[in-house]
């Protein structure tokens, strides 16, 4: 059953140095008891679209439509808005130091979440249901740990006590963003782990923003890979992992260093993301991307199905059949790319190449860095 | 083997400790108890090579690196670099030796000055060890930015005019500078997004091929860890708990947080994500103001037993048997495979099913009272 239905969705911030285009025209789905996994670099947008929906982008113009349940999120008052977020949608943040009050109990701060939506519960009745929900997300001697204040509990506790709150109305949607990433390796397995228990116990719907593909392949179903604001790939786990068709969804994977490629050298992703006030033409990833070609410079690549299930969406120029990490696939992207790359996209591929370091001393192909070098030459 | 712990070695740890006072008390001041950041640990980094130190939060990796740096004095012990003993020397006498080893920090936009340019801030090696000035320096400033991938006109700019990867690159510049023997890289990309920490990776990697860097590597990614490094060592509040050559770490760890560790790190596949075994650690890492006594595992590991919560396990080559002759020397980082433990974990062991058998007095009771969990362990196997 799809619980969130979220159709073609901008949103922009106008700042004295232009308009930021954060988020351009995404669209996704989340159905109840699923998980929704958001993965993209730092400036993707991803942070910005969840923020959106729960109305906590002020000053931003936003256009498009987010159905939850029948209503539409972007059309409700602060006062509506502020019923649903925590009782039917609840957020789980990436430092629960910083999002618990420091001169707060933990119980206080538990039960004031639950007395704030629902007056007729008393303050016992909100007391005992802290130390329940504190127990059920595994805090030891909750009963006494209630009592405590944030600077008592460890980091990893600290975001348990996230959880139970985030838990504490039994919302149909959390939106975890970016929970484990200030978390030590074995803590963040206790914290995936206790995710996944309440979600398959409460049948809860779970949107996990993170740039780490490991928890991705941990814990998704389906995942949206975004790029300067936009979904480059959206697809089921498996295929994203084993088929990806977008050229950013593989670079991403074949940068990580794991046990295959251990010793070798990386295959990093050349240049950074762009800025999202000033975004280049085109395909937005084509800058950095190994197999440019004409098409990509001058035309913006729409999310079409890739795979005959329908369910794999890629935002990319390369032909559908050109999917996967296999030799074949390889080919034919080769084949695509070297039929029609013109000089413009060679000038490109050559630019990104050499500050990747490859050819570090032939340092004249620096075309897309024109403006850069004029203020350099000044200084 | 003689020749693992001869003339290749550069950096010799030698039963390093640290302490940091912790003090309470309004206005008078006084010592109230001792973080015991690292406590006792001896390891060798090898001419060239990477030795990788992994650990959580707290596990006193990053005070042993600056110790080893030089730029926090030990509490006991030694350090020996390049056959002198840096632990003893005087400031000035240290300086030249300053040269020999550089650092690389974690992150890049809080380590570099905003306030003054790309140039100054490569250049103050030159200028602190009154090596080159003028035109000399920025010439050999430049040179240094198209080695680690920035354009050289760029000099003149102010760090906030660069993004994480190529301020990281700054600092990567910065280190090179005197052409050190020894970098410390304290979590160099762990701030960087995975596109741009695969370019660092490689970019640290071909500077150590080019000039023959000795790297001590530390990084809570293990995977990352796995990448660069020779030899291993893993560290558990303060103390070295396992260490080997790379590979043999990761394809047969014998100690039970090794173990664990390895099973928690995330996988960026859903096949082998799906297929293993997560061994999931009850409770957080113990203070190491006070930490527990015997193994200091113990609280949280699946398969302590009595003598565990008793007796500190040595580091040997192979544990559960004597050790004998030179294997009782092994240092972490050399090539040998030592562990300290009392029941390490062999080949095949299933973990994630051990902790069902252990006491709930031992993986529960709070690290604050380490006698008394002994105590509680030791009644447990009179009872069964």
């Amino acid at each position: 059953m799809t619980l969130l239905e979220v159709r073609d969705l901008n949103v922009s911030f106008p700042t004295a140095d232009g308009v930021v285009r954060a988020v351009r025209g995404v669209t996704f789905d989340v159905d109840s008891g699923q998980t929704l996994g958001v993965v993209g670099e730092s400036g993707s947008g991803k942070t910005v679209l969840t923020q959106t929906l729960l109305g906590l982008t002020p000053g931003a113009e936003v256009t498009g439509t987010a159905v939850f349940e029948g209503t539409d999120l972007l059309e409700l008052s602060d006062d509506e808005m502020r019923q649903v977020r925590g009782e039917q949608i609840s957020v789980i943040f990436q430092d629960p130091l910083t999002s618990l009050h420091p001169l707060y109990r933990i119980g206080w701060q538990i039960g004031e979440m639950i007395r704030s939506h629902d007056k007729s519960v008393s303050k016992k009745e909100a007391a005992a249901r802290s130390v329940e929900l504190l127990r059920m997300v595994g805090i030891p001697k909750p009963e006494t740990r209630v009592q405590d204040y944030p600077h008592q509990f460890s980091g990893g506790m600290r975001q348990r006590a996230m959880i139970a709150m985030a838990l504490a109305l039994e919302p149909k949607l959390i939106i975890a963003d970016e929970p484990t990433t200030a978390l030590d390796a074995t803590v963040q397995a206790q914290i995936l782990d206790l995710l996944l228990r309440l979600q398959q116990e409460l049948g809860t719907a779970l949107i996990m923003i993170t740039h780490d593909l490991g928890v991705i392949a941990d814990i998704a179903d389906e995942v949206m890979v975004m790029y300067a604001g936009r979904a480059a790939e959206q697809a089921p786990k498996r295929d994203i992992f084993y088929a990806p068709h977008h050229p950013y969804t593989k670079g991403l994977l074949e940068s990580i260093p794991s046990s295959k490629a251990a010793g070798g050298r990386l295959k990093p992703i050349p240049g950074s993301p762009p800025s999202l006030i000033n975004l280049p033409s085109g395909c937005k990833f084509h800058p950095r991307c190994g197999y440019v070609f004409d098409k990509c410079l001058a035309e913006e690549p729409v999310l079409h199905p890739v795979a005959e299930s329908g369910w794999h969406l890629s935002a990319c120029w390369l032909p559908a059949t050109a999917a996967g990490l296999s030799a074949a696939a390889e080919e034919l992207r080769e084949q695509v790319v070297m039929a029609e790359r013109g000089q413009e996209a060679a000038d490109v591929v050559a630019a990104a190449l050499a500050e990747l370091g490859v050819s570090a001393t032939e340092a004249d192909t620096t075309e897309t860095e024109t403006t850069s070098d004029n203020e350099g030459s000044v200084a | 083997m003689a020749a693992e712990r001869g003339d290749d070695v550069l950096v010799r740890v030698e039963n390093v400790v640290k302490y940091f006072p912790v003090k309470a008390g309004g206005f008078i001041r006084h010592t109230v108890g001792h973080v015991h950041a690292v406590d006792d640990v001896s390891l060798v980094i090898e001419q060239g090579k990477t030795l990788g130190l992994v650990g959580e939060t707290g596990s006193g990796k990053s005070t042993l690196a600056r110790c080893v740096a030089g730029l926090i004095p030990v509490t006991k012990g030694k350090v020996i670099f390049n056959g002198t003993e840096i632990t003893k020397l005087s400031r000035s006498a240290m300086r030249p030796l300053r040269r020999e080893v550089q650092m690389i920090f974690q992150d890049p936009y809080s380590s570099l000055n905003p306030r003054r340019r790309v140039g100054a801030i490569i250049g103050d090696p030159f200028a602190i060890h009154k090596i080159a000035t003028g035109a000399e320096r920025k010439r050999k400033v430049q040179e240094l930015m198209e080695r680690v991938g920035l354009n050289p006109e760029h000099f003149n700019r102010f760090p906030a005019e660069f993004s994480g990867g190529q301020r990281q690159r700054i600092g990567v510049a910065r280190a090179l500078a005197l052409r050190p023997k020894l970098i410390i890289c304290d979590e160099p990309v762990s701030a960087l997004d995975v596109s741009i920490q695969a370019q660092i990776l490689n970019l640290l990697k071909d500077l150590q091929a080019e000039y023959g860097l000795s790297y001590l590597f530390i990084a809570h990614d293990l995977e990352v860890v796995r990448h660069v490094s020779n030899k291993v060592a893993v560290m558990y509040l303060g103390r070295v708990g396992e260490s080997a050559p790379a590979e043999d770490l990761y394809d047969k760890p014998r100690h039970p947080y090794t173990v664990a560790l390895l099973s928690a790190a995330p996988a960026a596949d859903p096949d082998t994500a799906a297929a293993r075994q997560r061994i999931i650690l009850v409770g957080d890492v113990p203070s190491p103001i006070d930490p527990p006594a015997g193994c200091r595992f113990h609280p949280r590991c699946p398969k302590a037993q009595e003598i565990c919560a008793r007796v500190e396990p040595a580091l040997v080559r192979d544990p559960g048997k004597e050790p004998e002759g030179e294997s009782a020397t092994d240092v972490p980082g050399g090539w040998a495979h030592v562990t300290a433990c009392h029941f390490p974990v062999v080949p095949g062991e299933n973990l994630a099913t051990a902790g069902a058998a252990v006491p709930a007095s031992i993986t529960a009771s709070p690290a604050k009272s380490p006698a008394k969990s002994a105590v509680n362990s030791a009644a447990k196997e009179e009872l069964s």
